[in-house]
């Protein structure tokens, strides 16, 4: 509805980035009148960034990444990606679930299967599809439990799976929603590196969803901080550049990483605190946290 | 429970033996003699009220007198098929003669018209009831899955289920007869219709709960899995072949057993009203014969209905263990 004054400010302003989240309202029904979840966020996202999105819960993360993937409809502004509006889902929007959303009566090879006959039935053979799907599950180190299925393996493996589903769908855009929030912490840093790797070979343009703060800084090039909701928007934009490829163990001690993770720490805890239940020891651990900041 | 370490290893292992064999005993015991103790007493009670109670046909049968009639249905089943194929046999010889006197004789081969025997009546019985099902299960579950995918026809068509689904076969039937003899107009009818009477009156009657059934499994489907279709833009019919199809199958199959029970019950009432040649006929006639075996006989049939209708609802939970991915949602 909102989609022409989008384009000619978009063309206005003559950047033409590639995922272009351009002044999004979201507003909720609610049996007492709207509820306003996100209010004038935008966001440009280039080719090939990894983005990160973090904030509380309830801020209003996945309500930004459903709209983007096309689930939800923005109530104002929209989504452009390569300066063509995005009003529904699709493949090239390919999403990886917080609970992985495998089918449970299908193996690991056939989920993948399914997105990859949906998406190249009519530019693959089928020889090249079984290629395809299996360099896919190699990718994601999956290749020796292709045959089985979700109920088989492990939660680690299953969220693989449903990466190189969503790699297999080969999208403009991977959308990925807290994917290793329902990870224990060995197999969730394991994950990432496992990310990482792929995301150096294929340079995938991303948005993830993290609750996670050492997560955002190893992982993204950009982390996009939100504020509480309701009327959330984005609070802050932080920049990282840290060299890639990147050691999760060496960057422990680097100074830069340190600062920041220091500054995604300060946003969450002390600039957008949760304003319900503090506890007195809540109420400590801010302030330790900023004396550690200043000291530096 | 031993002291030390060495006799406490020991005691470990026998406990351990013991313990294998105490579970495959109780697995035994549960399996077998309890169910075999259970069905004891009951045929001891069972005759012993049977003796008490004094019919205008005589004692009420007590399993004796029925298992006595289970014999007798068999040869009278054996007797009637010798019948049939003497029949066949006086027939054959009969055109081959007149076939010998006139060559241009255009031979006539009749059906055997004897009545039908137990064994049959069970046959005829087993067809009726599968094809009523089949049509409902046909009509069912496709209307299930669009009820359960639309939540505007569900809530325009639940109210009709909802009020038809608790009536009666009984209630029906005249209906389905009137109806039947006024459309069922054919000089060479393929079946015949009291066949037609009571197989409608079962699928009418099935029907119902497979679609509750359906419609409830295909409209609680995880919302991530619709979501995964979603992005996938898989189309309508790949979207419920590859999803919808599968993640309902468990409440389907639950609609489905659940329908062929009443299925089996209510075409027991509709053969007896319809006079389809099936087991409800059996009972019937036998109560309209009032023999002093009739009873007895109607007790067979009792048990005979019982028993295939177990076996229905167990073959159905085969089939569902068979097609069902998910595996422990399969319970008895």
């Amino acid at each position: 509805m909102n989609l022409t004054s989008t384009v000619t400010a978009a063309t206005n302003n003559a950047k033409k980035a590639f995922l272009d989240i351009s002044h999004i309202d979201m507003v909720f029904p609610t049996p007492t009148g709207g509820f306003t979840a996100l209010k004038e966020v935008d966001l440009q996202i280039e080719k090939g960034e990894f983005i990160s999105l973090i904030g509380h819960s309830g801020c209003g993360k996945s309500t930004v990444l459903n709209i983007v993937a096309g689930l939800y409809q923005a109530t104002k502004g929209g989504i452009l990606l390569k300066n063509k509006e995005v009003n529904e889902p699709g493949p090239e929007r390919a999403v990886v679930f917080q609970n992985h959303s495998l089918l449970p009566w299908l193996t690991s090879y056939q989920n993948v299967e399914l997105a990859v006959k949906q998406v190249f039935n009519n530019t693959m053979s089928k020889g090249e599809m079984k290629e395809w799907i299996e360099y896919n599950l190699k990718l994601v180190h999956m290749d020796h439990a292709m045959h089985k299925r979700p109920d088989e393996i492990s939660g680690g493996m299953k969220q693989r799976v449903g990466i190189a589903r969503a790699l297999a769908m080969q999208p403009e855009v991977l959308l990925m929603d807290e994917p290793f929030g329902a990870l224990d912490a060995l197999t969730r840093a394991h994950m990432q590196d496992s990310l990482m790797e792929i995301q150096n070979e294929l340079n995938n343009t991303v948005i993830m969803i993290t609750h996670d703060v050492d997560e955002a800084v190893l992982l993204s090039d950009r982390i996009v901080m939100m504020t509480n909701g309701p009327e959330a928007t984005i609070g802050e934009i932080l920049e990282v550049e840290l060299e890639r490829p990147r050691n999760r163990l060496s960057l422990a001690k680097d100074l830069e990483y340190n600062r920041l993770r220091s500054d995604v720490l300060t946003f969450l805890y002390e600039k957008q605190r949760k304003v319900e239940n503090i506890s007195t020891k809540a109420n400590v651990a801010p302030s330790t946290l900023k004396k550690s900041v200043n000291e530096k | 429970m031993s002291s030390t370490a060495v006799n406490m290893n020991r005691s470990t292992v026998t406990e351990k033996m013991l313990k294998v064999f105490k579970s495959t005993l109780s697995k035994i015991t549960n399996a077998m003699l309890l169910p075999v103790i259970g069905i004891t007493i009951f045929v001891f009670l069972w005759s012993i009220a049977a003796q008490s109670i004094h019919t205008s046909l005589g004692e009420f049968p007590g399993p004796n007198a029925v298992v006595k009639q289970f014999s007798s249905l068999y040869s009278e089943h054996v007797a009637e098929r010798d019948k049939a194929e003497a029949f066949y046999q006086r027939q054959d010889k009969r055109n081959a003669a007149k076939l010998a006197k006139n060559p241009q004789y255009v031979t006539k081969i009749r059906a055997y018209t004897g009545k039908e025997t137990f064994l049959d009546q069970i046959i005829t019985s087993l067809i009726t009831v599968t094809c009523g099902f089949l049509v409902a299960a046909m009509i069912a579950i496709p209307l299930g899955i669009w009820m359960g995918l639309n939540k505007r026809l569900n809530a325009s068509f639940n109210p009709i289920v909802q009020i038809f689904k608790p009536v009666s076969p009984l209630a029906w039937l005249p209906l389905v007869t009137m109806v039947v003899s006024a459309l069922y107009v054919s000089d060479d009818p393929m079946v015949s219709k009291s066949f037609l009477t009571s197989m409608i009156t079962v699928s009418l009657c099935s029907l119902w709960p497979m679609v509750i059934n359906t419609s409830i499994g295909v409209s609680s489907i995880d919302s991530d899995l619709l979501n995964v279709s979603k992005v996938l833009r898989l189309s309508t019919f790949t979207h419920i072949k590859k999803i919808v199809l599968p993640a309902s199958i468990p409440m389907i199959f639950t609609g489905m057993r659940l329908s062929f029970s009443v299925a089996w019950m209510v075409l027991i009432a509709a053969e007896m009203l319809a006079q389809n040649p099936g087991l409800g006929k059996f009972v019937w006639d036998e109560f309209q014969n009032g023999s002093s075996d009739s009873l007895a006989r109607i007790m067979a049939a009792v048990v005979v209905i019982g028993f295939i209708g177990f076996l229905l609802d167990r073959g159905m939970l085969q089939l569902q263990r068979k097609v069902s991915w998910n595996k422990s949602s399969v319970s008895v």
